[in-house]
Protein backbone atom coordinates (compact mmCIF):
# COMPACT_ATOMS: atom_id res chain seq x y z
CA UNK A 1 0.00 0.00 0.00
CA UNK A 2 2.95 2.28 0.65
CA UNK A 3 3.43 3.28 -2.95
CA UNK A 4 -0.08 4.77 -3.01
CA UNK A 5 1.07 7.66 -0.85
CA UNK A 6 3.73 10.26 -1.51
CA UNK A 7 6.45 10.84 1.06
CA UNK A 8 5.00 14.27 1.77
CA UNK A 9 1.61 12.75 2.60
CA UNK A 10 3.16 10.15 4.90
CA UNK A 11 5.16 12.79 6.72
CA UNK A 12 2.03 14.92 7.04
CA UNK A 13 0.01 12.05 8.51
CA UNK A 14 2.85 11.15 10.88
CA UNK A 15 3.13 14.75 12.09
CA UNK A 16 -0.62 14.93 12.59
CA UNK A 17 -0.75 11.69 14.58
CA UNK A 18 2.26 12.77 16.64
CA UNK A 19 0.58 16.10 17.26
CA UNK A 20 -2.75 14.78 18.54
CA UNK A 21 -1.47 11.75 20.45
CA UNK A 22 1.82 13.06 21.88
CA UNK A 23 2.26 16.80 21.53
CA UNK A 24 -1.20 17.87 22.74
CA UNK A 25 -1.12 15.76 25.94
CA UNK A 26 2.44 16.98 26.65
CA UNK A 27 1.50 20.63 26.19
CA UNK A 28 -1.61 20.25 28.34
CA UNK A 29 0.43 18.50 31.04
CA UNK A 30 2.98 21.29 30.99
CA UNK A 31 0.48 24.16 31.08
CA UNK A 32 -2.06 22.48 33.34
CA UNK A 33 -4.96 23.57 31.11
CA UNK A 34 -6.91 20.35 31.62
CA UNK A 35 -10.08 21.96 30.28
CA UNK A 36 -8.54 21.87 26.82
CA UNK A 37 -9.01 18.10 26.79
CA UNK A 38 -12.73 18.57 26.93
CA UNK A 39 -12.65 21.18 24.17
CA UNK A 40 -10.47 19.11 21.88
CA UNK A 41 -12.52 15.98 22.55
CA UNK A 42 -15.62 17.90 21.48
CA UNK A 43 -13.82 19.06 18.35
CA UNK A 44 -12.88 15.47 17.53
CA UNK A 45 -16.37 14.07 17.89
CA UNK A 46 -18.00 17.00 16.11
CA UNK A 47 -15.47 16.50 13.31
CA UNK A 48 -16.65 12.90 12.97
CA UNK A 49 -20.25 14.02 12.52
CA UNK A 50 -19.14 16.79 10.14
CA UNK A 51 -17.29 14.21 8.06
CA UNK A 52 -20.64 12.55 7.46
CA UNK A 53 -22.13 15.81 6.23
CA UNK A 54 -19.13 16.27 3.99
CA UNK A 55 -19.79 12.87 2.42
CA UNK A 56 -23.36 13.83 1.52
CA UNK A 57 -21.99 16.99 -0.07
CA UNK A 58 -19.82 14.67 -2.08
CA UNK A 59 -22.88 13.21 -3.84
CA UNK A 60 -24.28 16.69 -4.39
CA UNK A 61 -26.72 16.91 -1.49
CA UNK A 62 -26.80 19.65 1.12
CA UNK A 63 -27.35 17.90 4.45
CA UNK A 64 -28.55 20.09 7.32
CA UNK A 65 -29.86 17.14 9.30
CA UNK A 66 -26.79 15.62 10.89
CA UNK A 67 -27.91 16.80 14.34
CA UNK A 68 -30.84 14.38 14.03
CA UNK A 69 -28.56 11.39 13.56
CA UNK A 70 -26.13 12.56 16.23
CA UNK A 71 -29.07 12.80 18.64
CA UNK A 72 -30.30 9.35 17.63
CA UNK A 73 -26.82 7.94 18.17
CA UNK A 74 -26.51 9.61 21.56
CA UNK A 75 -29.89 8.26 22.72
CA UNK A 76 -29.38 4.73 21.37
CA UNK A 77 -26.01 4.42 23.08
CA UNK A 78 -27.35 5.95 26.33
CA UNK A 79 -30.39 3.65 26.39
CA UNK A 80 -28.33 0.56 25.60
CA UNK A 81 -25.86 1.37 28.35
CA UNK A 82 -28.29 2.47 31.08
CA UNK A 83 -31.36 0.28 30.41
CA UNK A 84 -29.85 -2.86 28.93
CA UNK A 85 -26.44 -2.85 30.53
CA UNK A 86 -24.67 -3.16 27.18
CA UNK A 87 -20.98 -2.26 27.19
CA UNK A 88 -20.28 1.18 25.74
CA UNK A 89 -17.81 -0.34 23.28
CA UNK A 90 -20.62 -2.39 21.75
CA UNK A 91 -23.18 0.40 22.11
CA UNK A 92 -20.97 2.81 20.13
CA UNK A 93 -21.04 0.90 16.82
CA UNK A 94 -24.67 -0.12 17.44
CA UNK A 95 -25.59 3.56 17.78
CA UNK A 96 -23.96 4.21 14.42
CA UNK A 97 -25.75 1.26 12.83
CA UNK A 98 -29.11 2.34 14.27
CA UNK A 99 -28.62 5.88 12.92
CA UNK A 100 -27.71 4.38 9.55
CA UNK A 101 -30.84 2.19 9.50
CA UNK A 102 -33.04 5.18 10.35
CA UNK A 103 -31.31 7.21 7.63
CA UNK A 104 -32.03 4.47 5.08
CA UNK A 105 -35.75 4.57 5.95
CA UNK A 106 -35.81 8.36 5.78
CA UNK A 107 -33.47 8.50 2.80
CA UNK A 108 -35.56 6.22 0.58
CA UNK A 109 -38.23 8.88 -0.01
CA UNK A 110 -36.24 12.10 0.50
CA UNK A 111 -33.04 11.35 -1.42
CA UNK A 112 -35.02 11.71 -4.63
CA UNK A 113 -35.11 15.41 -3.91
CA UNK A 114 -32.30 17.66 -5.04
CA UNK A 115 -30.79 20.98 -4.11
CA UNK A 116 -32.69 23.23 -1.78
CA UNK A 117 -35.62 20.80 -1.42
CA UNK A 118 -33.44 18.11 0.10
CA UNK A 119 -31.75 20.71 2.31
CA UNK A 120 -35.12 21.94 3.60
CA UNK A 121 -36.33 18.44 4.49
CA UNK A 122 -33.09 17.63 6.32
CA UNK A 123 -33.37 20.91 8.21
CA UNK A 124 -36.67 19.68 9.63
CA UNK A 125 -35.24 16.29 10.65
CA UNK A 126 -33.35 17.59 13.67
CA UNK A 127 -36.50 19.17 15.03
CA UNK A 128 -38.47 15.99 14.40
CA UNK A 129 -35.98 13.88 16.34
CA UNK A 130 -35.91 16.41 19.18
CA UNK A 131 -39.70 16.31 19.42
CA UNK A 132 -39.72 12.51 19.22
CA UNK A 133 -37.22 12.36 22.07
CA UNK A 134 -39.52 14.60 24.10
CA UNK A 135 -42.54 12.40 23.44
CA UNK A 136 -41.22 8.83 23.77
CA UNK A 137 -41.25 7.15 27.19
CA UNK A 138 -37.94 5.35 26.61
CA UNK A 139 -36.05 8.62 26.11
CA UNK A 140 -37.47 10.02 29.35
CA UNK A 141 -38.85 13.24 27.80
CA UNK A 142 -37.35 16.60 28.65
CA UNK A 143 -35.47 15.19 31.65
CA UNK A 144 -33.37 13.17 29.24
CA UNK A 145 -31.04 10.44 30.35
CA UNK A 146 -28.48 11.52 32.89
CA UNK A 147 -25.74 9.88 34.97
CA UNK A 148 -24.76 7.52 32.19
CA UNK A 149 -22.00 5.29 33.60
CA UNK A 150 -18.48 5.68 32.25
CA UNK A 151 -17.34 3.13 29.66
CA UNK A 152 -16.44 -0.22 31.17
CA UNK A 153 -13.32 -2.18 30.41
CA UNK A 154 -13.08 -3.96 27.09
CA UNK A 155 -11.48 -7.39 27.02
CA UNK A 156 -10.90 -9.66 24.08
CA UNK A 157 -9.92 -13.30 24.71
CA UNK A 158 -9.22 -12.47 28.33
CA UNK A 159 -6.83 -9.64 27.51
CA UNK A 160 -7.92 -6.20 28.70
CA UNK A 161 -7.59 -3.82 25.76
CA UNK A 162 -9.24 -0.81 27.34
CA UNK A 163 -9.37 -0.51 31.14
CA UNK A 164 -12.52 0.57 32.98
CA UNK A 165 -12.81 4.37 32.70
CA UNK A 166 -14.14 4.73 36.27
CA UNK A 167 -10.88 3.29 37.67
CA UNK A 168 -8.79 5.79 35.75
CA UNK A 169 -7.16 8.79 37.38
CA UNK A 170 -7.63 10.91 34.29
CA UNK A 171 -10.83 10.21 32.39
CA UNK A 172 -10.44 13.42 30.37
CA UNK A 173 -7.30 12.10 28.75
CA UNK A 174 -8.96 8.71 28.18
CA UNK A 175 -11.95 10.33 26.46
CA UNK A 176 -9.65 12.56 24.44
CA UNK A 177 -7.65 9.57 23.20
CA UNK A 178 -10.82 7.57 22.48
CA UNK A 179 -12.36 10.39 20.46
CA UNK A 180 -9.11 10.97 18.57
CA UNK A 181 -8.66 7.29 17.72
CA UNK A 182 -12.26 7.03 16.47
CA UNK A 183 -11.79 10.26 14.50
CA UNK A 184 -8.59 9.00 12.89
CA UNK A 185 -10.29 5.74 11.94
CA UNK A 186 -13.30 7.56 10.48
CA UNK A 187 -11.18 9.95 8.43
CA UNK A 188 -8.94 7.14 7.22
CA UNK A 189 -12.06 5.30 6.04
CA UNK A 190 -13.36 8.48 4.40
CA UNK A 191 -10.06 9.02 2.62
CA UNK A 192 -10.19 5.48 1.33
CA UNK A 193 -13.81 5.84 0.18
CA UNK A 194 -13.07 9.06 -1.67
CA UNK A 195 -9.96 7.68 -3.34
CA UNK A 196 -11.49 4.37 -4.35
CA UNK A 197 -14.04 3.66 -7.03
CA UNK A 198 -16.88 4.48 -4.66
CA UNK A 199 -15.57 8.05 -4.50
CA UNK A 200 -15.26 8.20 -8.27
CA UNK A 201 -18.89 7.08 -8.57
CA UNK A 202 -19.92 9.67 -5.98
CA UNK A 203 -18.27 12.37 -8.05
CA UNK A 204 -20.10 11.15 -11.15
CA UNK A 205 -23.32 11.41 -9.17
CA UNK A 206 -22.48 14.87 -7.89
CA UNK A 207 -21.59 16.18 -11.32
CA UNK A 208 -24.39 14.68 -13.35
CA UNK A 209 -26.97 12.26 -12.04
CA UNK A 210 -28.59 11.58 -15.40
CA UNK A 211 -25.33 10.79 -17.12
CA UNK A 212 -24.39 8.58 -14.18
CA UNK A 213 -27.67 6.68 -14.57
CA UNK A 214 -27.07 6.29 -18.30
CA UNK A 215 -23.77 4.50 -17.71
CA UNK A 216 -25.52 2.00 -15.46
CA UNK A 217 -24.90 3.47 -12.02
CA UNK A 218 -27.74 2.65 -9.65
CA UNK A 219 -28.00 6.24 -8.47
CA UNK A 220 -30.76 5.66 -5.93
CA UNK A 221 -28.83 2.82 -4.28
CA UNK A 222 -25.57 4.75 -4.21
CA UNK A 223 -27.26 7.77 -2.64
CA UNK A 224 -28.71 5.57 0.11
CA UNK A 225 -25.36 3.91 0.77
CA UNK A 226 -23.62 7.26 1.10
CA UNK A 227 -26.38 8.75 3.25
CA UNK A 228 -26.23 5.69 5.52
CA UNK A 229 -22.45 6.02 5.93
CA UNK A 230 -22.93 9.72 6.61
CA UNK A 231 -25.54 9.05 9.29
CA UNK A 232 -23.42 6.25 10.76
CA UNK A 233 -20.71 8.83 11.38
CA UNK A 234 -23.31 11.17 12.87
CA UNK A 235 -24.51 8.42 15.20
CA UNK A 236 -20.95 7.60 16.29
CA UNK A 237 -20.23 11.26 17.00
CA UNK A 238 -23.43 11.61 19.00
CA UNK A 239 -22.84 8.41 21.00
CA UNK A 240 -19.36 9.61 21.97
CA UNK A 241 -20.81 12.94 23.00
CA UNK A 242 -23.40 11.29 25.25
CA UNK A 243 -20.76 9.15 26.88
CA UNK A 244 -18.45 12.08 27.58
CA UNK A 245 -21.16 14.40 28.85
CA UNK A 246 -22.65 11.38 30.70
CA UNK A 247 -26.08 12.71 29.79
CA UNK A 248 -28.35 13.18 26.79
CA UNK A 249 -31.20 15.66 26.46
CA UNK A 250 -33.55 16.37 23.57
CA UNK A 251 -31.64 19.64 23.19
CA UNK A 252 -28.19 18.01 23.10
CA UNK A 253 -28.18 18.47 19.33
CA UNK A 254 -30.34 21.21 17.88
CA UNK A 255 -30.95 22.74 14.48
CA UNK A 256 -28.08 25.14 15.17
CA UNK A 257 -25.74 22.17 15.62
CA UNK A 258 -26.89 20.72 12.32
CA UNK A 259 -26.10 24.02 10.65
CA UNK A 260 -22.71 24.08 12.35
CA UNK A 261 -21.89 20.64 11.00
CA UNK A 262 -22.55 21.98 7.53
CA UNK A 263 -20.57 25.18 8.17
CA UNK A 264 -17.61 23.09 9.34
CA UNK A 265 -17.54 21.47 5.92
CA UNK A 266 -17.83 24.77 4.06
CA UNK A 267 -15.16 26.36 6.17
CA UNK A 268 -12.66 23.53 5.83
CA UNK A 269 -13.33 23.02 2.16
CA UNK A 270 -15.72 20.73 0.32
CA UNK A 271 -12.93 19.56 -1.96
CA UNK A 272 -10.77 18.10 0.77
CA UNK A 273 -11.44 15.03 2.88
CA UNK A 274 -9.79 16.64 5.89
CA UNK A 275 -11.73 19.88 5.41
CA UNK A 276 -14.40 19.08 8.01
CA UNK A 277 -11.73 18.37 10.63
CA UNK A 278 -10.01 21.71 10.15
CA UNK A 279 -13.35 23.49 9.80
CA UNK A 280 -14.61 22.09 13.09
CA UNK A 281 -11.41 23.10 14.90
CA UNK A 282 -11.43 26.65 13.55
CA UNK A 283 -15.16 27.17 14.02
CA UNK A 284 -15.20 25.77 17.55
CA UNK A 285 -12.22 27.77 18.74
CA UNK A 286 -13.14 30.79 16.64
CA UNK A 287 -16.41 31.20 18.50
CA UNK A 288 -14.69 30.95 21.89
CA UNK A 289 -11.89 33.33 20.94
CA UNK A 290 -14.45 35.97 19.98
CA UNK A 291 -15.86 35.84 23.50
CA UNK A 292 -14.10 39.15 24.26
CA UNK A 293 -16.49 40.96 21.93
CA UNK A 294 -19.34 40.41 24.39
CA UNK A 295 -22.69 41.23 22.87
CA UNK A 296 -21.08 41.74 19.47
CA UNK A 297 -19.71 38.18 19.44
CA UNK A 298 -22.36 36.89 17.06
CA UNK A 299 -22.04 39.90 14.75
CA UNK A 300 -18.26 39.61 14.45
CA UNK A 301 -18.47 35.87 14.10
CA UNK A 302 -21.03 35.93 11.29
CA UNK A 303 -19.27 38.78 9.50
CA UNK A 304 -16.03 36.82 9.56
CA UNK A 305 -17.82 33.77 8.18
CA UNK A 306 -19.32 35.80 5.33
CA UNK A 307 -15.92 37.27 4.51
CA UNK A 308 -14.30 33.84 4.58
CA UNK A 309 -16.89 32.36 2.27
CA UNK A 310 -16.63 35.34 -0.09
CA UNK A 311 -12.87 35.21 -0.38
CA UNK A 312 -12.26 31.51 0.15
CA UNK A 313 -15.24 29.81 -1.48
CA UNK A 314 -13.31 26.54 -1.56
CA UNK A 315 -12.56 26.59 2.14
CA UNK A 316 -9.53 27.13 4.34
CA UNK A 317 -7.59 24.21 2.92
CA UNK A 318 -7.58 25.89 -0.49
CA UNK A 319 -5.07 28.45 0.85
CA UNK A 320 -2.51 25.79 1.49
CA UNK A 321 -3.01 24.09 -1.83
CA UNK A 322 -2.99 27.35 -3.75
CA UNK A 323 0.28 28.39 -2.13
CA UNK A 324 1.97 25.10 -2.78
CA UNK A 325 1.03 25.39 -6.44
CA UNK A 326 2.41 28.93 -6.67
CA UNK A 327 5.59 27.88 -4.96
CA UNK A 328 6.20 25.29 -7.63
CA UNK A 329 6.02 27.89 -10.41
CA UNK B 1 -31.90 -9.87 -39.93
CA UNK B 2 -33.21 -10.33 -36.44
CA UNK B 3 -35.06 -7.62 -34.61
CA UNK B 4 -32.82 -6.48 -31.80
CA UNK B 5 -35.01 -3.66 -30.57
CA UNK B 6 -38.76 -3.45 -31.02
CA UNK B 7 -40.78 -0.34 -30.36
CA UNK B 8 -44.36 -1.53 -30.00
CA UNK B 9 -47.22 0.91 -30.20
CA UNK B 10 -45.55 3.32 -27.77
CA UNK B 11 -47.71 6.22 -26.62
CA UNK B 12 -46.84 9.10 -24.33
CA UNK B 13 -49.29 11.69 -23.06
CA UNK B 14 -48.41 14.70 -20.95
CA UNK B 15 -51.83 15.69 -19.66
CA UNK B 16 -53.81 16.58 -22.78
CA UNK B 17 -50.77 16.65 -25.04
CA UNK B 18 -49.93 13.49 -26.93
CA UNK B 19 -46.20 13.50 -27.55
CA UNK B 20 -46.10 10.07 -29.12
CA UNK B 21 -49.05 8.16 -30.49
CA UNK B 22 -48.75 4.41 -31.10
CA UNK B 23 -45.27 4.56 -32.59
CA UNK B 24 -44.12 1.18 -33.87
CA UNK B 25 -40.88 0.19 -35.54
CA UNK B 26 -38.08 -2.36 -35.27
CA UNK B 27 -34.33 -1.96 -35.19
CA UNK B 28 -32.29 -4.78 -36.69
CA UNK B 29 -28.97 -5.94 -35.40
CA UNK B 30 -25.98 -3.94 -36.60
CA UNK B 31 -27.92 -1.26 -38.45
CA UNK B 32 -27.93 2.49 -38.12
CA UNK B 33 -31.48 3.75 -37.82
CA UNK B 34 -32.34 7.42 -37.58
CA UNK B 35 -35.48 8.93 -36.15
CA UNK B 36 -36.18 12.30 -37.75
CA UNK B 37 -39.00 14.78 -37.72
CA UNK B 38 -39.72 18.49 -37.44
CA UNK B 39 -39.39 20.27 -34.10
CA UNK B 40 -41.86 18.98 -31.56
CA UNK B 41 -42.47 15.75 -33.43
CA UNK B 42 -41.79 13.74 -30.29
CA UNK B 43 -38.33 12.42 -31.16
CA UNK B 44 -36.71 13.22 -27.84
CA UNK B 45 -39.66 11.88 -25.87
CA UNK B 46 -39.47 8.61 -27.77
CA UNK B 47 -35.78 8.46 -27.12
CA UNK B 48 -36.26 8.93 -23.41
CA UNK B 49 -38.87 6.19 -23.31
CA UNK B 50 -36.58 3.71 -25.08
CA UNK B 51 -33.86 4.37 -22.47
CA UNK B 52 -36.45 4.37 -19.63
CA UNK B 53 -35.66 7.95 -18.68
CA UNK B 54 -39.42 8.48 -19.08
CA UNK B 55 -42.19 5.93 -18.53
CA UNK B 56 -44.52 5.17 -21.40
CA UNK B 57 -48.26 5.86 -21.13
CA UNK B 58 -48.96 2.67 -23.08
CA UNK B 59 -47.12 0.31 -25.36
CA UNK B 60 -43.70 -1.19 -24.72
CA UNK B 61 -40.15 -1.39 -25.94
CA UNK B 62 -38.50 -4.81 -26.25
CA UNK B 63 -34.80 -5.53 -26.42
CA UNK B 64 -33.97 -9.11 -27.45
CA UNK B 65 -37.55 -9.95 -26.56
CA UNK B 66 -37.33 -8.46 -23.05
CA UNK B 67 -39.26 -5.39 -22.00
CA UNK B 68 -36.96 -2.42 -21.31
CA UNK B 69 -39.53 0.37 -21.05
CA UNK B 70 -40.87 1.59 -17.69
CA UNK B 71 -37.76 0.43 -15.84
CA UNK B 72 -34.94 2.36 -14.18
CA UNK B 73 -32.40 3.91 -16.59
CA UNK B 74 -29.48 2.03 -15.04
CA UNK B 75 -31.28 -1.29 -15.46
CA UNK B 76 -31.71 -0.63 -19.17
CA UNK B 77 -28.05 0.36 -19.42
CA UNK B 78 -27.12 -2.93 -17.76
CA UNK B 79 -29.04 -4.82 -20.41
CA UNK B 80 -26.94 -3.11 -23.07
CA UNK B 81 -29.09 -0.22 -24.30
CA UNK B 82 -27.19 2.97 -23.54
CA UNK B 83 -28.04 6.52 -24.47
CA UNK B 84 -25.74 9.48 -24.93
CA UNK B 85 -26.62 13.08 -24.21
CA UNK B 86 -26.04 16.36 -25.92
CA UNK B 87 -22.74 18.01 -25.16
CA UNK B 88 -23.87 19.96 -22.09
CA UNK B 89 -24.42 16.75 -20.13
CA UNK B 90 -20.92 15.90 -18.93
CA UNK B 91 -19.03 15.26 -15.72
CA UNK B 92 -17.90 18.83 -15.24
CA UNK B 93 -14.92 18.39 -12.91
CA UNK B 94 -13.45 15.29 -14.48
CA UNK B 95 -10.93 14.86 -17.24
CA UNK B 96 -11.91 13.05 -20.42
CA UNK B 97 -10.06 9.95 -19.22
CA UNK B 98 -11.68 10.01 -15.78
CA UNK B 99 -15.11 10.26 -17.42
CA UNK B 100 -14.45 7.20 -19.54
CA UNK B 101 -13.00 5.31 -16.56
CA UNK B 102 -16.03 5.94 -14.38
CA UNK B 103 -18.30 5.00 -17.28
CA UNK B 104 -16.94 1.45 -17.21
CA UNK B 105 -18.99 0.84 -14.10
CA UNK B 106 -20.80 -2.07 -15.72
CA UNK B 107 -17.55 -3.91 -16.40
CA UNK B 108 -16.64 -3.91 -12.72
CA UNK B 109 -16.08 -7.37 -11.28
CA UNK B 110 -15.26 -6.31 -7.70
CA UNK B 111 -17.82 -5.10 -5.17
CA UNK B 112 -17.77 -1.60 -3.68
CA UNK B 113 -16.35 -3.09 -0.47
CA UNK B 114 -13.69 -4.77 -2.60
CA UNK B 115 -12.67 -1.37 -3.93
CA UNK B 116 -12.60 0.00 -0.40
CA UNK B 117 -10.22 -2.69 0.86
CA UNK B 118 -8.32 -2.82 -2.42
CA UNK B 119 -9.00 -6.48 -3.21
CA UNK B 120 -7.20 -8.26 -6.02
CA UNK B 121 -10.23 -8.10 -8.32
CA UNK B 122 -10.56 -4.38 -7.60
CA UNK B 123 -6.94 -3.65 -8.45
CA UNK B 124 -7.30 -5.71 -11.62
CA UNK B 125 -10.43 -3.72 -12.50
CA UNK B 126 -8.73 -0.40 -11.97
CA UNK B 127 -5.92 -1.45 -14.26
CA UNK B 128 -8.32 -2.70 -16.94
CA UNK B 129 -10.46 0.44 -16.71
CA UNK B 130 -7.43 2.59 -17.43
CA UNK B 131 -6.40 0.42 -20.35
CA UNK B 132 -9.89 0.34 -21.86
CA UNK B 133 -10.29 4.07 -21.40
CA UNK B 134 -7.08 4.77 -23.30
CA UNK B 135 -8.10 2.37 -26.02
CA UNK B 136 -11.56 3.92 -26.43
CA UNK B 137 -10.20 7.47 -26.40
CA UNK B 138 -7.61 6.49 -28.99
CA UNK B 139 -10.32 4.86 -31.12
CA UNK B 140 -12.34 8.09 -31.12
CA UNK B 141 -9.24 10.22 -31.79
CA UNK B 142 -9.39 11.78 -28.32
CA UNK B 143 -6.06 10.38 -27.15
CA UNK B 144 -4.30 13.74 -27.16
CA UNK B 145 -6.89 15.44 -24.94
CA UNK B 146 -7.42 12.62 -22.46
CA UNK B 147 -6.15 14.61 -19.49
CA UNK B 148 -8.06 17.80 -20.29
CA UNK B 149 -10.92 18.81 -18.03
CA UNK B 150 -14.18 18.24 -19.84
CA UNK B 151 -15.26 21.84 -19.28
CA UNK B 152 -12.29 23.02 -21.36
CA UNK B 153 -13.16 20.89 -24.38
CA UNK B 154 -14.73 22.25 -27.57
CA UNK B 155 -18.11 21.01 -28.73
CA UNK B 156 -16.82 18.51 -31.28
CA UNK B 157 -14.65 16.79 -28.74
CA UNK B 158 -17.47 16.74 -26.22
CA UNK B 159 -19.71 14.99 -28.73
CA UNK B 160 -17.03 12.38 -29.32
CA UNK B 161 -16.48 12.11 -25.56
CA UNK B 162 -20.21 11.48 -25.11
CA UNK B 163 -19.90 8.57 -27.54
CA UNK B 164 -16.75 7.41 -25.72
CA UNK B 165 -18.64 7.38 -22.42
CA UNK B 166 -21.43 5.41 -24.09
CA UNK B 167 -18.97 2.92 -25.60
CA UNK B 168 -17.23 2.46 -22.27
CA UNK B 169 -20.34 0.72 -20.97
CA UNK B 170 -19.92 -1.95 -23.65
CA UNK B 171 -23.37 -1.42 -25.16
CA UNK B 172 -25.22 -3.52 -27.73
CA UNK B 173 -27.38 -0.59 -28.77
CA UNK B 174 -26.19 2.99 -28.60
CA UNK B 175 -28.82 5.73 -28.66
CA UNK B 176 -27.33 8.99 -29.91
CA UNK B 177 -29.13 12.24 -29.12
CA UNK B 178 -28.59 14.70 -31.99
CA UNK B 179 -24.92 13.85 -32.51
CA UNK B 180 -24.53 16.38 -35.32
CA UNK B 181 -26.38 19.36 -33.84
CA UNK B 182 -24.52 22.64 -34.15
CA UNK B 183 -21.74 21.23 -36.30
CA UNK B 184 -20.46 22.56 -39.59
CA UNK B 185 -20.30 20.34 -42.68
CA UNK B 186 -16.76 19.05 -42.12
CA UNK B 187 -17.35 18.28 -38.45
CA UNK B 188 -20.59 16.54 -39.32
CA UNK B 189 -18.93 14.36 -41.93
CA UNK B 190 -16.14 13.48 -39.49
CA UNK B 191 -18.72 12.47 -36.88
CA UNK B 192 -20.67 10.47 -39.48
CA UNK B 193 -17.49 8.52 -40.16
CA UNK B 194 -16.96 8.05 -36.46
CA UNK B 195 -20.45 6.68 -35.86
CA UNK B 196 -20.07 4.31 -38.82
CA UNK B 197 -16.76 3.21 -37.42
CA UNK B 198 -18.41 2.45 -34.08
CA UNK B 199 -20.97 0.27 -35.81
CA UNK B 200 -18.49 -1.48 -38.13
CA UNK B 201 -15.65 -2.12 -35.69
CA UNK B 202 -17.48 -2.53 -32.41
CA UNK B 203 -20.60 -4.31 -33.56
CA UNK B 204 -22.82 -1.73 -31.94
CA UNK B 205 -26.31 -1.10 -33.28
CA UNK B 206 -26.99 2.63 -33.51
CA UNK B 207 -30.29 4.43 -33.11
CA UNK B 208 -30.04 8.18 -33.50
CA UNK B 209 -32.29 11.17 -33.29
CA UNK B 210 -31.25 13.96 -35.60
CA UNK B 211 -32.21 17.16 -37.39
CA UNK B 212 -29.40 17.38 -39.91
CA UNK B 213 -30.85 15.97 -43.15
CA UNK B 214 -27.69 15.51 -45.23
CA UNK B 215 -26.01 13.72 -42.34
CA UNK B 216 -29.02 11.50 -41.72
CA UNK B 217 -29.28 10.63 -45.42
CA UNK B 218 -25.64 9.66 -45.63
CA UNK B 219 -25.39 7.69 -42.41
CA UNK B 220 -28.66 5.80 -42.08
CA UNK B 221 -29.52 2.32 -43.25
CA UNK B 222 -33.15 3.12 -42.53
CA UNK B 223 -35.07 6.16 -41.36
CA UNK B 224 -38.22 6.55 -39.28
CA UNK B 225 -40.05 9.86 -39.69
CA UNK B 226 -42.22 11.29 -36.92
CA UNK B 227 -44.64 14.16 -37.22
CA UNK B 228 -46.91 15.37 -34.43
CA UNK B 229 -45.96 12.30 -32.43
CA UNK B 230 -46.96 9.78 -35.08
CA UNK B 231 -44.86 7.72 -37.42
CA UNK B 232 -45.60 8.92 -40.92
CA UNK B 233 -42.96 7.01 -42.84
CA UNK B 234 -40.25 4.38 -42.58
CA UNK B 235 -37.74 3.23 -45.13
CA UNK B 236 -34.34 3.65 -46.73
CA UNK B 237 -32.98 7.17 -47.22
CA UNK B 238 -33.95 7.00 -50.87
CA UNK B 239 -37.54 6.02 -50.09
CA UNK B 240 -37.83 8.73 -47.47
CA UNK B 241 -36.55 11.44 -49.81
CA UNK B 242 -39.34 10.63 -52.25
CA UNK B 243 -42.11 10.16 -49.72
CA UNK B 244 -45.02 12.58 -50.20
CA UNK B 245 -45.98 12.69 -46.55
CA UNK B 246 -42.43 13.47 -45.47
CA UNK B 247 -42.07 16.30 -47.94
CA UNK B 248 -45.41 17.66 -46.75
CA UNK B 249 -44.37 17.47 -43.10
CA UNK B 250 -41.15 19.32 -43.71
CA UNK B 251 -42.19 21.84 -46.34
CA UNK B 252 -45.89 22.16 -45.58
CA UNK B 253 -48.62 21.37 -48.12
CA UNK B 254 -50.28 23.77 -50.48
CA UNK B 255 -53.34 23.85 -48.22
CA UNK B 256 -51.35 25.27 -45.35
CA UNK B 257 -50.39 28.25 -47.46
CA UNK B 258 -54.00 29.04 -48.23
CA UNK B 259 -54.96 28.51 -44.62
CA UNK B 260 -52.91 31.56 -43.67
Amino acid sequence: MKNYFTLKQLVGVACFLFGIFVAVPLVINATGRWDFYYTLTSVALLAIASAGVWLTFYIGRINIGQGAFALIGAYVSAILVTKFGVSFWLALPLAGVFAAVVSILIGLPILRLRGVYFAMITLVLTQVVTLTALALPITNGAKGISSIPLPQSLSLFGITIIPDFSTMANTKLAFYLTACIVMVLCFAAMYRIVNSRLGHLCRSLQQNEELAASIGVNTAYLRIVVFAISSFLGGIGGALFGSIAQSVYPTSFQVADSINFMLNCFLGGLGYVFGPMLGTLVLYFGWDLLFEFGKYQMLVYSSLLIILILFLPNGLLSIRFKNSKDARK
Amino acid sequence: MSHLLQVKSVTKRFGGLTANNAVTFDVSENEILSVIGPNGAGKSTLFKMISSFLPTTSGEVLFQGERISNLQPHVVARKGVVRTFQETTIFKSMTARESVIVAQHLRATASLAGYFWGSKAARQDVENFGKHADEILEFLALGNIRNELTTNLPQGHLRALGIAIGLATNPKVLLLDEPFAGMNHDETMATVELVRNVRDNRGVTVLLVEHDMPAVMSISDRIVVLNFGEKIAEGTPHEIQNNEKVIEAYLGSADDEIGM
